[in-house]
């Protein structure tokens, strides 16, 4: 069958895809978006994590059929995506993007080598800098899931708890166990958007 | 395989009538997990997520009617004070991400004896609304469970709801595992004070074929209490009568030796539970909620 969906922001297409098969597997071997990874495929490690219509879910556990006119985003959106956001600013508490926004939002090939690199230099959004920062990448097989995660609470929560980060992240296993390193990474990011923000007077 | 996405609930019905076997996908958190593991190959995946009332609750005078996609998420968020057994149960749900895509529909659907759900449904008390084209059908929760992962359904029928009486009193839910978070019961207990009927009724999990309900323990508390008169002067309920009421709910179960724990855990561990939580709900009862909600 036919898959037609948004894709970070992007209308994007998938033929000849099977009826049985995981949002995951087009992701990541029809559309060349590797980045959300494969492991236990039964929804227990959180590596395959991605937004479905704004909500963070297991893409192995969802049938691609299930996807047909929906909004994902994946772990190579998030820097689009919190770009948008700091652009809308977050005026009474309303964060997150417009339709409007949402269609004028421009995703890099995802290919990532289609000619010459993007003129535009890499960005990434504050969450990826901070799990850079605080050292919370090791083997990096955890880390998309975490990072979609971890997006999706700082976006509702811009001052989490310790118990509401480790509850957020309950669903993401990290087998390096570098646990510590994480939540040092989230309160980081929680940390920076709130000095930003007091700086900006907003 | 076909993969069907009807997009009105009539149309879904015709669809499962049409091909009895299709297999309802609505959160895809076992039914893919089936597939992903080539256990399963059916020849129809019926979508449900493209239905929205089956994402819909209305909270009536007297019940809730909870669609059978409304995620455990929406649950804990809208539901606790109605709800509060089912609430606390959805909240020991597998993750955030499970929680978002599962509802108590699939649960019902896939009726594992380890569905987190259940306990709180039986102890709450209800019926599962299952509708076909030949008409709709009330099928109360006591009758759903049939076998191991085998419940009351007709093939052409879809479960559209559940609907449960909005809690009169206390309710609680225990679960064993060896963690919080992305753990399949042990076993698992859900107690439900009632006190408009002066009754208890309870949900064991993951301890019998099916799940149950511990009846014996249930009549006993009943008319332990009834005998005190403890409904009215609140008193604390004797030692006595909760250790008794602990070993019925243990003698209830009918577990088995698995991976996850003996049978002889399992059943000790459901009397714990079953005295814990007697005790958390009669705290209430009396007026003193419980300060730290740790199971």
């Amino acid at each position: 069958m036919r898959l037609t969906f948004n894709v970070n922001g992007r209308q994007q297409e998938a033929d000849d895809v099977w009826e049985g098969e995981s949002l995951l597997y087009v992701l990541r071997e029809r559309l060349g978006l590797p980045g959300s990874k494969n492991a236990c495929e039964q929804g227990e490690c959180g590596s395959c994590t991605v937004r479905l219509d704004g909500v963070p879910v297991c893409s192995c556990l969802v049938a691609a059929g299930q996807a047909q006119d929906r909004d994902i985003v994946t772990v190579e959106g998030l820097a689009d995506q919190a770009k948008k956001r700091a652009a809308a600013g977050c005026a009474g508490g309303a964060c997150g993007t417009t339709l409007d926004e949402a269609k004028q939002w421009e995703s890099k090939p995802a290919d990532g080598q289609s000619g010459e690199a993007s003129t535009s230099p890499l960005t990434l959004s504050p969450i990826q800098q901070a799990f850079i920062d605080a050292g919370a990448v090791q083997c990096g097989f955890c880390t998309p899931g975490l990072l979609v995660a971890a997006d999706e609470l700082l976006e509702r929560n811009d001052s989490p708890s310790d118990a509401d980060i480790r509850e957020a992240l309950s669903g993401n296993l990290c087998r390096c166990t570098g646990y510590e390193k994480i939540l040092d990474a989230v309160r980081l990011a929680a940390a920076r958007a709130g000095a930003e923000t007091a700086g900006t007077g907003a | 395989m076909d993969f069907l996405r009807p997009a009105s609930w009539e149309e879904a019905l015709a669809a499962k009538a049409e091909h009895p076997t299709a297999v309802p996908i609505a959160g895809g958190t076992d039914v893919m997990v089936e597939i992903n593991f080539d256990h399963r190959r059916p020849d129809v995946l019926l979508d449900l997520n493209r239905i929205a009332e089956l994402q819909e609750w209305e909270v009536g005078e007297d019940t809730v009617r909870l669609g059978a996609s409304v995620s455990y998420t929406s649950i804990i968020e809208n539901l606790r004070s109605e709800l509060p057994g089912l609430a606390l149960a959805s909240h020991t749900v597998a993750s955030p991400q499970i929680r978002n895509r599962g509802g108590v529909g699939g649960n019902l659907g896939t009726a594992s004896p380890a569905g987190d759900a259940h306990p709180a449904l039986l102890a709450s008390g209800g019926e599962v609304e299952a509708v076909s084209v030949r008409g709709t059908r009330m099928i109360p929760i006591d009758e759903f469970y049939v076998g191991v992962k085998r419940n009351a359904l007709e093939p052409d029928e879809l479960i559209r709801a559940v609907h449960l009486p909005k809690a009169d009193g206390p309710q609680q839910f225990s679960k064993v595992g060896t963690r919080n978070a992305m753990v399949i019961a042990v076993c698992a207990f859900g107690l439900a004070l009632h006190p408009k009927t002066r009754t208890i009724r309870t949900g064991i999990g993951s301890a019998a074929p099916t799940p149950i309900r511990a009846k014996e323990a249930e009549t006993f508390l009943a008319a332990a209490l009834e005998e005190g008169g403890f409904w009215e002067n609140g008193k604390i309920i004797p030692p006595a009568v909760a250790r008794q009421f602990a070993e019925l709910v243990s003698g209830a179960a009918n577990p088995i030796d698995d991976v996850r724990g003996s049978a002889s855990y399992r059943r000790h561990a459901l009397g714990i539970m079953a005295r814990r939580t007697l005790g958390w709900t009669w705290d209430e009862y009396r007026g003193n909620e419980r300060s730290a909600q740790c199971a």
